[in-house]
């Protein structure tokens, strides 16, 4: 039966089979006794998170090397790192986040009101991981969920098997088995989870997928966030230290062997520039990787048969010329980091987001030729310019979008919790991290507390109507140019 | 036809004409231009279309309208620019910002019911952040939505701000286009088939939709102001107000008190026979006033209940002891029908709002500090007025919109902008300070993990008082083992 789920959090028991709707009756229930709304609460579920995480990570970093063949170094600073910092930042900010906002502008009628904005939970919500990060991609939402008070459940990636089963298994040992669950299954069971009303849906994935969940949520009206990608463009112009930045584009092209959302998907420099590059480039991967990446333990894979083949045929149909790497081998789902240049606008590599360690290099003769080519293009997840002219960084940023922007490095611009990460048009909607995941997981109500004074100034608002009223009514409650702290009468 | 319009306003959104901010500020005093010169013939177009009274509009559709486009053209500058954001150590010499951006060309869905309000508060939002909008006015006030098409085209740029008007094929023909942003005002049945059609080219969506608006009276409460302050918001506009209050609940004991104080108020407000008042409003149309007259079906009314379909009017009318089951409590009355709903106590209040859709707004009549905290704190709502009703809709500082079935998304004032605005966060770097980064390339072994790890950790990544006082703390001990005298 597709929709019955293998309900883990009934943990040590032979597993109790309970479906979905059971599991969804039971959190909309926790949530409706109003249990997850104090700061206590809240504060209580966080720090079982930290210790989720603290006390496990030896297992997770064995499944995700298991998934992924994930480095112990990549696994620690990209998805254990990052989420310890992500609870480590919501615990510290969480009271200030559940304060009402008092801070905000009133006019001479409201004067004496009491007018604030309130941070509410939204109910139950759902959250879908992805597999290239399968850990961080789903806590970090997970996080934000739990700070602003829903009920939550998680529904990590089926492809990394490993690294779901460990969260099947931790998620109900260490947080309230009555406010989060985690449900494990493929594509159809997804299908079956999605027929229900949640309160917010989380996606991290793909744009196919991603209209599909947007479909189902339409008739509940279901708020959704998604966390989606493109083709994220690499400027590399103007005067610039070639071998700085080729450390950092390399690092960031070839973390996770390319796998991550906001990798620089794809170079735009002039032949100039790109022939400086090539050396760089070459003597940066011999330094990070050796001369066989394929030996080194810093080296990822692919995660799947399937995605490893898809990168091939990418590979083997385009027209652009190899100059760097090119080796594979189909037992181990490896890809040497590639290189490629004389890579024209309709080549196979240029179709779809790459996804993988291949990095093509367009050449281009100005500035605006390559800004011309990004906007025919959807807006992507994130857009990069190296370039120490500050005139061309700020050039690429008036006349382009994209979800975040870096300048002079890649992807580190994920790790400032300050900022909102998310993307625009076809690369998403909606935005987290830090505060950030806190506001989208919540309900902003604003609230009006009238006090019974001035009945006076609201007869002039109720009929029989006159002029004479309307005259002051509208004196009372027009907005005064540079009037200071809203005062509309001096 | 509507194709082309969208395309023309693509074309002339990607030329950048929208942009630059004197621009955006010329076309907002065009519009209040507009709003001021026409004025007579906006409030005759409303008159045809739902016997809105002359002083009805000015309060209802153009002041708050008005105080909309002087705030945005006061504020432009300020909305507009890069907004920083806090820094840790790691990115100290960095440029961290967030900054707002035009999403492109967006489609602005208005109601009948306020036609000028609830279709151009949203377009000043989307000129302000520098999109190019199409103008969708309901065609079910087909006197404003004509007289909107035939004054807008002359007052902004046409390309980028067409009106389109039409009935719900032209509305099925827009939706398949693409747009960056879909604003809708209205019912959650099209608020679900807006959202679906957005869906297909993943566009984000704002539905201000409606819902059963509470009204909770509490019995120690002076109740000769409530009344007349819930009997104001209620008939204004003859009921048809997406935060009019809905229903009341009250316990059995002021039941009596609250209808006698309704009564006296609606005396006062539009006389004995309220048909005659130059204030009184009149349903939309035939289709909603047989919809009402259904509703009241099978139920005495205690005050008013009278109607003439000739002219769509129907009494200010209330009802008393209405059962929860009653079709009355089904569905959202958007008119001038007023059920009372007896509850036991503020526990069973609560409980009777909870059991149902988030509603768009929530009221609460009250003296006791207690009950307005617990109502604030045990419910939840698009927004809130607490002794009074309506009001929080005219503060432009307070986010305006739903949760759950009432909608998603908010606006008025900044929150506009920022609704119609895309927020990219920029981090630029300088290609110094590159041995801090050494640590995080490949190859990797135990120190460099060990040296990476701590960098980033708190203290080093947040910016909070532990951390200055770290700072602080390591500092004067430094500085006390380099001048101690050893």
């Amino acid at each position: 039966d597709l929709s019955e789920f293998r309900d883990r959090s009934k943990s040590g028991s032979t597993g109790q089979h309970m479906t979905i709707y059971e599991v969804i009756d039971r959190l909309r229930a926790t949530f409706r006794s109003g249990v997850t709304f104090p700061e206590q609460f809240r504060m209580t579920q966080l720090q079982n998170l930290l210790s989720l995480v603290e006390e496990n990570e030896q297992l997770i970093q064995d499944a995700l090397h298991k998934d992924l063949h994930k480095p112990k170094f990549e696994s620690v600073l990209s998805e254990i790192q990052i989420t310890l910092n992500d609870l480590y930042f919501a615990m510290e900010n969480l009271r200030t986040w559940m304060q009402p906002e008092y801070n905000i502008g009133k006019n001479l009628a409201t004067r004496m009101d009491d007018c604030f904005i309130r941070r509410e939970p939204l109910g139950v919500v759902l959250i879908i991981g992805a597999w290239n990060y399968p850990l961080h991609l789903i806590l970090l939402p997970l996080v934000a969920a739990i700070a602003a008070g829903n009920c939550a459940i998680l529904k990590p990636s089926e492809i990394c098997q490993a690294t779901e089963q460990l969260l099947a298994e931790l998620i109900p040992k260490y947080l309230s088995q009555d406010c989060y669950a985690v449900l494990c299954g493929g594509a159809e069971d997804t299908k079956s989870l999605l027929k229900n009303k949640f309160d917010h849906i989380f996606y991290t994935g793909s744009q196919v997928v991603a209209r599909s969940i947007l479909l189902a949520a339409a008739p509940h009206l279901t708020p959704v966030t998604l966390e989606l990608g493109g083709k994220s463009p690499c400027f590399i112009y103007g005067h610039i230290d070639i071998h700085k930045a080729a450390k950092r584009l390399c690092w960031s092209k070839f973390f996770n062997t390319g796998q991550s959302c906001v990798a620089p998907d794809y170079v735009l420099c002039t032949a100039q520039t790109r022939d400086a590059l090539l050396p760089a480039l070459r003597e940066t991967l011999r330094t990070f990787y050796g001369p066989d990446p394929g030996a080194s333990l810093d080296m990822g894979r692919i995660v799947t048969p399937r995605h490893w083949r898809r990168l091939m045929d990418m590979l083997e149909k385009s027209k652009g010329k190899v100059v760097i790497g090119g080796e594979s081998r189909e037992e181990d789902r490896y890809i040497a980091p590639t290189v490629l240049v004389d890579v024209q606008e309709s080549d196979a590599l240029m179709q779809e987001e790459i996804f993988g360690p291949i990095l093509p290099i367009l050449t281009i003769e100005s500035l605006e030729e390559g800004i011309d080519y990004i906007n025919r293009q959807e807006k992507p997840l994130a857009l990069y310019v190296f370039s120490d002219e500050t005139s061309v960084v700020t050039t690429v940023l008036n006349n382009t979008s994209s979800g975040g922007f870096c300048g002079n490095d890649g992807i580190v611009h994920m790790a400032l919790p300050g900022l909102p990460f998310g993307g625009v048009g076809a690369s998403g909607m909606g935005s987290y991290h830090g505060r950030w995941g806190f506001e989208t997981f919540s309900h902003r109500r604003g609230c009006m507390n009238r006090s019974w004074l001035l009945e006076r100034v609201n007869v002039l608002r109720y009929p029989p109507y006159s002029d004479y009223n309307l005259g002051w009514l509208r004196w009372a409650t027009t907005f005064k140019k540079n009037s200071w702290g809203g005062c509309s009468v001096m | 036809m509507e194709k082309q319009a969208v395309q023309r306003a693509r074309e002339a959104f990607l030329a950048g004409r929208s942009r630059p901010l004197e621009f955006r500020v010329q076309q907002l005093k065009s519009l209040q231009r507009m709003i001021t010169d026409r004025q007579g013939e906006i409030a005759t177009a409303l008159k045809q279309d739902i016997n809105r009274s002359q002083y009805d509009t000015p309060l209802f559709e153009l002041i708050g309208l008005e105080n909309e486009i002087s705030l945005a053209v006061s504020k432009l500058a300020q909305w507009a620019a890069p907004r920083p954001v806090e820094r840790n150590l790691l990115t100290i010499s960095d440029q961290a910002y967030i900054q707002p951006e035009p999403l492109g060309v967006v489609l602005i869905i208005g109601a009948w019911n306020y036609p000028w309000a609830l279709t151009l508060q949203p377009l000043v939002g989307a000129i302000a952040a520098g999109n190019a909008a199409v103008v969708k006015p309901s065609e079910l006030s087909e006197y404003s939505a004509s007289l909107l098409k035939a004054l807008l085209p002359r007052y902004l740029d046409q390309e980028l701000y067409p009106v389109v008007c039409g009935g719900v094929s032209e509305t099925q023909e827009l939706l398949r286009q693409r747009f960056d942003h879909v604003f809708y005002t209205g019912n959650s049945t099209v608020g679900k088939l807006v959202m679906e059609a957005a869906a297909r080219h993943l566009t984000p969506v704002t539905l201000e939709l409606g819902g059963k608006s509470p009204c909770y009276i509490d019995k120690d409460v002076d109740l000769r102001v409530a009344c007349r302050r819930i009997t104001w918001g209620k008939f204004v506009n003859c009921g048809q107000t997406c935060i009019a209050p809905d229903y009341i609940l009250c316990e059995p004991s002021i039941q009596n008190r609250v209808v006698e104080g309704i009564r006296q108020t609606l005396l006062e407000f539009y006389g004995p026979d309220p048909k005659s008042s130059p204030d009184y409003g009149r349903i939309i149309n035939q289709r909603h006033f047989n919809r009402l007259m259904t509703l009241l079906e099978g139920y005495t009314a205690t005050v008013g209940g009278q109607s003439d379909s000739s002219q769509r009017y129907i009494a200010p009318t209330v009802v008393k002891d209405v059962p929860p089951q009653a079709r009355l409590m089904q569905e959202e009355i958007f008119g001038p029908l007023l059920p009372i709903v007896t509850v036991s106590d503020i526990d069973d209040a609560i409980h009777f709002i909870n059991e149902r859709e988030k509603p768009l707004a929530l009221y609460v009549f009250s003296s006791n500090k207690k009950v307005i905290k617990r109502m604030l704190a045990e419910t939840t709502s698009g927004g809130v007025t607490v002794n009074d009703v309506i009001m929080h809709y005219t503060l432009n500082s307070l986010p305006f919109g739903g949760v759950g079935q009432s909608g998603t998304g908010r606006y008025h004032g900044k929150h506009t902008f920022d609704q119609f605005s895309h927020h990219r966060a920029c981090l630029v770097k300088s290609l110094g300070m590159e041995e801090v980064n050494i640590v995080r390339y490949p190859p990797q072994n135990r120190q460099k993990a060990r040296r990476v790890r701590l960098a980033m950790r708190t203290p080093l990544v947040d910016f909070s008082w532990k951390t200055y006082i770290w700072a602080v703390t390591a500092t004067v001990f430094a500085f006390d083992f380099l001048f101690s005298p050893s």
